[in-house]
Parts: structure tokens; C-alpha cells; sequence
């Protein structure tokens, strides 16, 4: 993968930048060792590597602020990072870059449930927020399945979204404020403990901005009191077609679950010998479908999506009668991951979007490519967004595999946008997917990013290299 | 989405601002007419208008997306979704009653200004169902943003800084929402003779509570009455099956007795009162200025009594108490007490209706901290370079 070149002046100064960040931070707060920056040198996307100039472990918004203002002043280039769980590479160091790392950041300053929010440092654990309320029977919302390890700031950084946004929504949907540190030091609150700011919308266009325009330091976010109860049910289908036609039909009815999981058979084999959660091997594609409520409600609804669910020829239905029955239902698609790893120890998760009408044509031409390379995959489908996760299997000690399995993923998100969707639905573009931003972009949509990006960074200081494809006219993204 | 989509009418928008940009002519951005009477008043030479860019581009029920040219009345829309048993989640507003105006609104025009109505504190605003968008930029570029499925986190989201941007970045020519299932039925618990404080601790209890209530108002004794109600009252709304109304409503009661005894509204009663709520139907034939202040919901009824001694204000609250429509004289003094009274309160306030003497004459919405005024200014400069789109709409000079 190209990078651009390191500036060879900031490489040359290092032992002075790392001097002056020294005099900003306590002694432990500076990494410049080899050893101790190894942690750092890559993310969830661990095919990409690179040490970066130092590491950096602020424990304040003042202490961003003079790092920034420190780092801009000497030109040095900035990673900010939070738990490094990024799929995409957003969070892939530089050569001639700081990290700035969140993870001591991991206070919670205030729970306020009469007005449902909670303001928490960058660095707090996305799981973190639930287990602080959900004494008092509040949850934050969007819950990513990385959400022990993945910060709150690398949410924001991403607009992370989990297997309830079609009820609940994405980060961008959850949050009220943010404090914000921009290149230039200066400390900005976005919003505050109130709906819809006036001015425009930066709370929007900050979330998701993938450590581009500012380093995110403190987080308001909205905390929701949980159901009285929920419950799942699985469904199995003779093909994808007929399971796609089964989850239009329950949109169409007019019930929203509050998770509708969609499996293919290579993801549900794997899944069944990794977790025994009872999945019919004989099934083509599954659905896992929860509803939310009383136990009346859920008796309601599940007798409702059943029916519905019948009227496509089912290889099985299964309601879950207990909150065990239910965990145990959704303990293969939680562990999807790990049982695709134990398959194969190298694999690529991908992240399009497709219309949801689309699935079937999608998956056949999937299996097409599949057949063709020779690498396997295995399909989960957020099925209610249209959120496509490929999960390529690949050999990482062969790079003739992984340039395979990079370009047939390449291939699957070509394919997203070809089909009227979209390039990533949660995980990001970061360096993974920038070069196949004119896929989706003309150059004028991407001049435009671009602009936006030079009004908050014009020296291209923040996360470099990500997002926007490098061989652009934009010469500022390759080096300035 | 597709780059080859776009209507007839947008090649003339892309036209007229590229024609506004080469002579350095300001335009007036428009949806339905003139609204000269929102925000600040904007100078402009020229208007352009979005009546060409019409229609509906695209419906998919089973998606939950709909897209339609900025210039299509929202009550087509709104019919066209409510055919399939759909509805616009953030339950946009009608205001001609307040403006006392007859033209329709338009989809781009609710975008624009980011309108979003009683459902609001449980289902997000306009923004947070705006999927896509295509618009001109004031180079008179097409730049698009988004697409038509429900998840996309592919670039920078341009979609919402448009939404609430009121024309002054790009004129929006196509626009995608999401729709969601309109509900079997509507119900609504309301507890009466409450003082505002209690008003908003029943509120807060009934969105804190596990029954996912979608609407959450206070309405003093005056505005209650306009609504038939004979004492002040504290409204929660529920919208789901049948049964499930019927449940939720009942325990919402029971649970939260301490508020007193509460009736419950059945599904008409509940559609025509947050019908009300939502147009600021309390505050109609009033005929001083007209404030929106954004608070945490805790806040309300401090700012609810602080203007009711400033100026006698009228008001009632939305949103958990987090909203607060507030209705006085059209001075410059009650200005600056709603100024103060909101920026005590850590909150942010607009001036949503005054004559254009007091709209020229002060900020409409609050100023922006120094650094971020000047990304303010660039982020303006990286859209319309020349400022030619809405000059002075937000800012003076923006
Ligand atoms: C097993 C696994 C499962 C996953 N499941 C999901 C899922 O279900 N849904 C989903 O959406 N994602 C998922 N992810 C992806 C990932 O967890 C998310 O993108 C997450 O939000 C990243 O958080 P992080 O703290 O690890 O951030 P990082 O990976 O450290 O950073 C992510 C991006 O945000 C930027 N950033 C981080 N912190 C800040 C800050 N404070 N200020 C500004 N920018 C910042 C970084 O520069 C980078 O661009 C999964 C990942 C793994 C490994
Ligand atoms: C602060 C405020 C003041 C208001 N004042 C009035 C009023 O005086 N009279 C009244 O009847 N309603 C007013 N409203 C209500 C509101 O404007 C309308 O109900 C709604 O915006 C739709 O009207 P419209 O479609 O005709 O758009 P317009 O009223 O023509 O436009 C509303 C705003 O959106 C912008 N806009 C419209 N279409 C586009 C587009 N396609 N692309 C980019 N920008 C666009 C316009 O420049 C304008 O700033 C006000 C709302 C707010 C928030």
C-alpha cells in the first residue's frame, strides 16, 4: 500500500519533538521506545504496520490542546487513536506521525437521568457507558460487537453502529455534545446537554469524520432506559432469496425489530461448530430476529414475524422461551468472528451496504467471485440496514493470498455501490477503502470532502493519508 | 442516487448558480416562496427557486427510503407514505397557521431548516433521517452526498451539515429520507394541575421509563386551555400496536401515580393534540415575536419562569421540557432576556418570527465562540467561496 513519503525534517528532529512533548506531559505520558510503541504500530486491520515517531497519553483536554498547538507549530503530523480496534486502518500510524492516544481519558464526569445523558472522557469503553447506568436499568445504545475494547472518541471517530441501530440508530444518532480539540490547540464545545444546536450541524459532520477535522476529548451522550424485555427467534430458509423475501415482508407488516440478523450458509456452519448454538446445518441462509418489550409483547410480536416467517417455507422456526434460549440463540452471530478466526486465522471482515432488495443478487455474485479466486467467504448481514459484512478467509503467510482476498474484497464493495449502496456502512474508509473512493465519488463530491477538510486542517496534519484516495490533485494528502 | 438521476430542473439551478457566481450576484435561496420573515434578512439581487424540482424520484417501502426533488410539497410526500402505511419520523411541522401563509412547504425547505416536531425526543430530527442528498455548492458544483440505504459512513457527512443549513452552503436538489412504519395506534397519558416543575420531573419519569414514550410536552394552564384542557397539563404519548398502547399507557399511569390520577387519551384525541403541539397551536393568533430555546429538559421551567417575569411571556414546552416555545413583545429587551434566560441555562435559542426591524437589528441565533466562528467562515468559503448563497441568513457576514 502506498504511503506518502515521511517528511525527512521531522524525522530528523525527532529527539527534539519528542524533548518538547516531554515538557507537556508527565514522564510516562511520552513513548519513544521501540519496544513500548510496538502496541501501537497497527489496528483491528493488523496487515498494516508501521512504527510511528512517539506515542503520546494525554490525560486532559489541556493536555490535547498543548499537544496539538505543539505539533502543528513543529509541522508534525497527528494519529489520533483510541482503542485501535479499527477495521479500516483509520487508526494506522505514520513513520513521521504522534499518536495521540485516548486511553487515559477513561473517566465518567457526570450521569444526569433525569435529563437521560451521561458526559464521559474520549477513552471510556463503549461498554463502559452501559455498565455505569444499567444499574438503574439505562443502556447507551449503539453497541458495536468490538464495544469491551472500542472507546466512545474511536466511535465518534467512526459513527460506529451494532446489531440494534435499526431501532435505536448509529453513534451520530446517540450523542448531544462534544468537547473538541482542533489542530491548532483550540479547546471548542459542540452542542451541550440540549437537542439540535443552531449554526450548523458540526455535532453531524464531526461524527464519522475519522480523526480528520479534530481530536475528540469528552463525549455527551444521550443514555436510553432499557425494555422491560427482549427476546430473539431464529429462522431458517432453503435459500437467500426466500430469506430476503421473509425480511421484507416483516418491514412490510410494519414491525421494526429491534435486530434482524442475517447469516449465509458458509457464516452459519461456522458459527454452529464454534459456538453449538443449535443452528440448522441444512439451512441456506438463517435470520435472527429480536423484539423488545413485555413478555406479552414479545409473545405478540414473535407470534406476528412466525406467521410471516411461515408463509416462506421455513426449514425451522425456533422462538426462544427463555432469556437463555434467546442468549443462545444469538451467541453464534456474536461469535461470528472468532468462529470465522478459527476457520481461518487470517480473514478480512468487510462492511458495504447494499439496498436490502438486493441481497440475493448480491450474495450470488459473491459466491461467483468466491469460486473464481479461490478464497472462501462467509456472509453476515445486518438484513434490516442492508449493512453487508463479507468475511473473507485468507492466508497471511502468503501474500499472493492476501493481495487476492484485498482485491475480491475491493471487488464486493464495487459491487455494493454498482447495486445502489455504499462503500462502508460502520467500519470507516480509512486507508483500507480510500483508493476506492471515486467509485462512489465524482471528483467534485470529493472536492468538496476535501475543502471541508482544509477548513479544519489546511496543513493536512490530522490522520494523513485516510479517507481520500492519495494519487489526487489535492496535492496536500500525499505530503505537504 | 445515481449520477445520472437529477431532474431537468437541476441542470437549471446548476445553471443560475453558476451564472450568480461568475457576476458575484447574492441569491436568495427558496423553497415554497418567499419567507422573508425567517432568521435574518437576506440582500440579494437574484432568487432561485426549487418549483422545477419536483416529484418523487424514488419509493421503496420495504427499504424505508423515500426520495424526492427539494421543491416537492411535504404533503405529498406525506401522503405518498402514508399510502403504504408509512410515516416522516421526525414529524416535521406545519407552521402557515404561525406565519400566516397558505404556500405548502417544501422537502427542501424542512431540510434547510432541520424541522423536526414532537417525536423529536425519542426518534432524532429531520438530520438524522436525511440519507442522501444532492446539491449545488456555490460554485455551482453538483456535490452529493450519502445515497439511499439506511447505514453509510462513507466520507465526510455532508448530508448533515446541510440539513439546518439553511441554503447558505448549497441549494439541495434531491433529497432521501428514511420513513418508518406508521403505528397501529396512538395513545396519550396526561396528568393534570401540575405546577411546570412537577410537569417536567412526570416527563422525565415517563421517558425514563421502559415504554418508549415519543412525545413528552407540558403546556401551562393558558396553552392547555387553547387545546380544550382545563388545567395545565403534562402529555405522554406512546405509538405502537394496539395492544401495546393499550399496556404501555395503563402502566405508565399506574406506575407514575405520584403525579396524581391521569386520563388517557384514545387515538384521535392523541392525534389531534400533538398535531397542536407540534404546529405551536398555543401560540397562535399571539402577535408579538416568537422565540425556540433549546435547554436540558431539567432546565425548562427555570427559563419558562424567568420570561414569564421578564416580559409576561406565553410559553409551553416540548421535547421532555427541553423545548420551550416562548411568545412576547417584539423588543429588543425581551430579546436579551431570552438571550440571558438561555444562556444561563447552558442552552441555545432562536428567534423564529419578528418583524424585520428586530431580526436585522440582532443576533437570530447565538453567536459562535471565536474559533469556532472561523471555521464557521471557512467551512462557508469551502461551499460558497464567493458568499453568494443566503448571505447574512445566519450570521452577519456569513
Ligand atoms: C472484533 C471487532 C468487531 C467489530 N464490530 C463492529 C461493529 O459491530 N460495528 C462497528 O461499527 N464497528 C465494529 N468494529 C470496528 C471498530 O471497533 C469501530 O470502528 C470502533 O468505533 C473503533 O473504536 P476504537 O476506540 O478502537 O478507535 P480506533 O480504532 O483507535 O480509531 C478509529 C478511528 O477514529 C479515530 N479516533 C479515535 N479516537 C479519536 C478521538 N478521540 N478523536 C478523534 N478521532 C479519533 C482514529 O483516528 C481512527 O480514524 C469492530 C472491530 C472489531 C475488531
Ligand atoms: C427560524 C425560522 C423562521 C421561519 N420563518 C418562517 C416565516 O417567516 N414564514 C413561514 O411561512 N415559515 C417560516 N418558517 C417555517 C419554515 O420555513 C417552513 O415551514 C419550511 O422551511 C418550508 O418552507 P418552504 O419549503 O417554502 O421553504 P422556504 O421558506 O422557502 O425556505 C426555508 C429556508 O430553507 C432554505 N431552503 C429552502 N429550500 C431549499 C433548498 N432546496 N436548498 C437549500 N435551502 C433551501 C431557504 O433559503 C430558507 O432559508 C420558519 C422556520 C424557521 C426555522
Amino acid at each position: 500500500m502506498l504511503q506518502p513519503e515521511p517528511k525527512r525534517e521531522v524525522l530528523a528532529r525527532r529527539d527534539a519533538i519528542v524533548a518538547g512533548l516531554r515538557e507537556i506531559l508527565p514522564e510516562s505520558g511520552v513513548i519513544a521506545e521501540t519496544l513500548r510503541m510496538k502496541p501501537y504500530e497497527t489496528d483491528g486491520l493488523p496487515a498494516y504496520r508501521q512504527m510511528p515517531l512517539a506515542v503520546v497519553l494525554p490525560e486532559t483536554t489541556e493536555q490535547v490542546a498543548a499537544v496539538l498547538q505543539f505539533l502543528h507549530r513543529e509541522g508534525v503530523r497527528v494519529i489520533p487513536r483510541g482503542a485501535g480496534t479499527s477495521l479500516s486502518g483509520g487508526a494506522l500510524p505514520l513513520a513521521d506521525a504522534v499518536v495521540v492516544g485516548m486511553m487515559r481519558m477513561n473517566r465518567i464526569l457526570e450521569i444526569d437521568y433525569a435529563d437521560r445523558c451521561a458526559t464521559v472522557q474520549a477513552g471510556v469503553t463503549n461498554i463502559g457507558i452501559t455498565n455505569a447506568v444499567q444499574g438503574d436499568g439505562f443502556f447507551y445504545a449503539p453497541d458495536p460487537s468490538s464495544q469491551l475494547a472500542c472507546m466512545i472518541g474511536g466511535n465518534v471517530g467512526m459513527n460506529s453502529g451494532g446489531a440494534h441501530c435499526l431501532r435505536y440508530g448509529v453513534t451520530a444518532n446517540n450523542l448531544l455534545g462534544l468537547r473538541v480539540v482542533t489542530i491548532e490547540g483550540e479547546i471548542i464545545d459542540i452542542g451541550g446537554h440540549h437537542l439540535d444546536a443552531a449554526g450548523y450541524d458540526w455535532l453531524g459532520l464531526l461524527t464519522g469524520s475519522e480523526g480528520q477535522l479534530v481530536v475528540v476529548t469528552e463525549v455527551i451522550v444521550r443514555i436510553l432506559r432499557g425494555p422491560e424485555g427482549a427476546r430473539a427467534m431464529l429462522a431458517a430458509f432453503n435459500s437467500n432469496e426466500i430469506a430476503g423475501q421473509c425480511v421484507d415482508s416483516i418491514i412490510s407488516s410494519g414491525i421494526i425489530p429491534v435486530a434482524l440478523e442475517f447469516m449465509d450458509r458458509p457464516a452459519i456452519h461456522a458459527c454452529e461448530a464454534f459456538a453449538h448454538a443449535g443452528y440448522p446445518l441444512d439451512a441456506e441462509a438463517l435470520l435472527i430476529i429480536e423484539v423488545e418489550g413485555s413478555v406479552a409483547e414479545q409473545d405478540y410480536l414473535l407470534g406476528r414475524i412466525k406467521q410471516i416467517c411461515g408463509k416462506f417455507d421455513p426449514i425451522s422456526l425456533k422462538v426462544a422461551e427463555s432469556a437463555e434460549q434467546s442468549a443462545a440463540i444469538w451467541k453464534g452471530r456474536k461469535g461470528a468472528f472468532g468462529a470465522v478466526g478459527r476457520i481461518s486465522p487470517d480473514y478480512l471482515c468487510m462492511d458495504g451496504t447494499i439496498p436490502t432488495g438486493q441481497l440475493p443478487l448480491v450474495l450470488r455474485r459473491i459466491g461467483e467471485m468466491s469460486d473464481a479466486c479461490g478464497l472462501k467467504v462467509a456472509n453476515i448481514f445486518h438484513a434490516g440496514d442492508g449493512n453487508l459484512h463479507p468475511l473473507i478467509m485468507f492466508d497471511a503467510n502468503d501474500p499472493a493470498s492476501f493481495a487476492t482476498a484485498e482485491k475480491f474484497g475491493a471487488d464486493i464493495l464495487r459491487l455494493c455501490v454498482e447495486v445502489g449502496g455504499c462503500l462502508t456502512g460502520e467500519h470507516g474508509v480509512g486507508v483500507e477503502k480510500r483508493d476506492l473512493m471515486p467509485v462512489q465519488f465524482s471528483p467534485d463530491d470529493l472536492a468538496q470532502q476535501r475543502r471541508i477538510k482544509d477548513a479544519f486542517d489546511p496543513g493536512w496534519l490530522l490522520n494523513p493519508s485516510k479517507v481520500f484516495p492519495l494519487a489526487a490533485p489535492h496535492t496536500q494528502a500525499l505530503a505537504a | 442516487m445515481s449520477e445520472a438521476a437529477g431532474f431537468a430542473g437541476e441542470a437549471g439551478v446548476i445553471a443560475a448558480v453558476r451564472a450568480a457566481y461568475a457576476s458575484g450576484t447574492p441569491v436568495e435561496v427558496c423553497g415554497n416562496g418567499s419567507k422573508s420573515g425567517m432568521l435574518r434578512p437576506v440582500q440579494a439581487g437574484a432568487r432561485i427557486d426549487t418549483q422545477a424540482l419536483t416529484g418523487i424520484t424514488l419509493y421503496s417501502p420495504q427499504e424505508l427510503v423515500i426520495g424526492a426533488g427539494a421543491g416537492t410539497p411535504m404533503a405529498e410526500i406525506a401522503a405518498a407514505v402514508a399510502d403504504k402505511g408509512q410515516q416522516i419520523t421526525s414529524e416535521p411541522p406545519d407552521f402557515s397557521a404561525l406565519f400566516g401563509t397558505t404556500a405548502p412547504q417544501t422537502l427542501g425547505g424542512v431540510v434547510a431548516t432541520n424541522l423536526s416536531g414532537p417525536r423529536r425526543v425519542a426518534w432524532g430530527a429531520t438530520r438524522d433521517h436525511v440519507m442522501g442528498v444532492r446539491a449545488v455548492n456555490g460554485r455551482g458544483e453538483l456535490v452529493r452526498s450519502g445515497g439511499r440505504v439506511l447505514k453509510n459512513v462513507t466520507g465526510l457527512d455532508i448530508c448533515k451539515l446541510l440539513s439546518g443549513s439553511h441554503g447558505t452552503l448549497a441549494v439541495l436538489t434531491e433529497i432521501v429520507l428514511k420513513v418508518l412504519p406508521r403505528p397501529e395506534r396512538r395513545g396519550t397519558v396526561v396528568f393534570a394541575g401540575l405546577d411546570p416543575v412537577r410537569g417536567v420531573a412526570a416527563l422525565s419519569a415517563a421517558l425514563g421509563s421502559p415504554y418508549a414514550v415519543c412525545g413528552a410536552a407540558y403546556l401551562p394552564a393558558e396553552a392547555a386551555a387553547s387545546l380544550g384542557f382545563k388545567h395545565s397539563v403534562a402529555l405522554a404519548r406512546i405509538e405502537d400496536f394496539a395492544v401495546s398502547v393499550d399496556y404501555r399507557t395503563a402502566k405508565l399511569r399506574d406506575e407514575l401515580a405520584e403525579f396524581g390520577a391521569a386520563e388517557v387519551l384514545d387515538d384521535a384525541a392523541s392525534v389531534a393534540a400533538w398535531a397542536a403541539i407540534r404546529d405551536a397551536a398555543p401560540l397562535h393568533g399571539h402577535e408579538g415575536a416568537i422565540w425556540r430555546i433549546s435547554v436540558r429538559p431539567s432546565a425548562g421551567p427555570g427559563v419558562a419562569q424567568a420570561l414569564s417575569a421578564a416580559f409576561g411571556a406565553r410559553w409551553f414546552m416540548d421535547w421532555g421540557g427541553g423545548l420551550l416555545w416562548i411568545a412576547g413583545p417584539a423588543t429588543q429587551q425581551a430579546h436579551a432576556a431570552v438571550m440571558a434566560a438561555a444562556n444561563q441555562a447552558g442552552g441555545t435559542w432562536l428567534l423564529f418570527r419578528a418583524p424585520d426591524s428586530l431580526r436585522a437589528a440582532v443576533p437570530v441565533i447565538p453567536e459562535e465562540p471565536a474559533a469556532l466562528a472561523r471555521i464557521t467562515a471557512s467551512v462557508k468559503a469551502a461551499f460558497d467561496p464567493k458568499g453568494i448563497l443566503n448571505p447574512g441568513r445566519m450570521y452577519a457576514g456569513i
